[in-house]
């Protein structure tokens, strides 16, 4: 299992090749990437990602650990990036491994909709109008329920 | 004492992202009060606690938690992560 929070970009490739080989007996490799999206209405400059060094680390290793053992995953993988980012950019992935893909799919939603509202990270927009924090969501945390 | 951290908007409602505070309080609804009493700025950052989650020891709890042998109390945002 890895844990990364960075400011730094990733390679998507390079980091799924790199989780994908160390797992022979795996049949299933999911992954999952967050990008910066523009906005429809007001072009996003820029997005700002805030977190919480130190317990930024320990959720996501919790969540992590959560689903390697809810989902028996040979391992999972947690790239999440912060500072300043443009649209287009990658922000985080997951990645998950297991014997087969149901497992690998479902963890990789849990680890998704856990880090959305369990992860202390806060995304803040920049536009051409103005800045502002983004607001958390009610079906974010209505995610969480079906888990 | 206890250091107490603000992230997000509340960070910026109060003009500081850490300070240590000499306190007595018991619970983090306590501490609220407290810091709430000190200056409008923190009364306003803590006017609608339903808006804020806080963190005791880097570990997401409740206002009812307790502040004993505690050293770190985070206020901020819902989270958005993701």
């Amino acid at each position: 299992m890895r844990i990364s929070v960075q400011e730094q970009a990733f390679d998507l490739g390079a980091e799924t090749s790199c989780f994908a080989a160390g797992h022979k007996d795996m049949g299933a490799i999911v992954t999952f990437t967050g990008i910066v999206r523009d906005l429809p209405d007001d072009p996003l400059i820029a997005m700002e990602i805030e977190h919480y060094p130190g317990m930024t680390e320990a959720a996501l290793t919790e969540i992590a650990q959560t689903a390697v053992d809810r989902w028996s995953l040979g391992d999972a993988l947690v790239i999440h990036r912060h500072g300043r980012l443009i649209p287009g950019e990658m922000i985080m992935m997951v990645a998950t491994a297991s014997r087969h893909r149901k497992d690998a799919f479902e963890a990789a939603e849990y680890l998704m909709d856990y880090l959305k509202s369990r992860a202390p990270f806060w995304k803040r927009e920049i536009t051409a109008q103005g800045e502002g924090w983004v607001a958390s969501k009610s079906e974010d945390e209505d995610a969480l329920k079906r888990w | 004492m206890i250091d107490v951290l603000y992230f997000a908007w509340v960070r910026e409602r109060i003009g500081l992202p850490r300070e240590q505070v000499k306190t007595t309080a018991k619970t983090v609804a306590d501490l609220v009060v407290e810091l709430r009493s000190r200056e409008e700025r923190y009364d306003l950052a803590f006017s609608d606690l339903s808006a804020l989650r806080v963190a005791v020891d880097q570990k997401l709890t409740d206002f009812d938690a307790s502040l004993s042998g505690v050293r770190e109390v985070a206020f901020f945002p819902p989270m958005t992560g993701g």
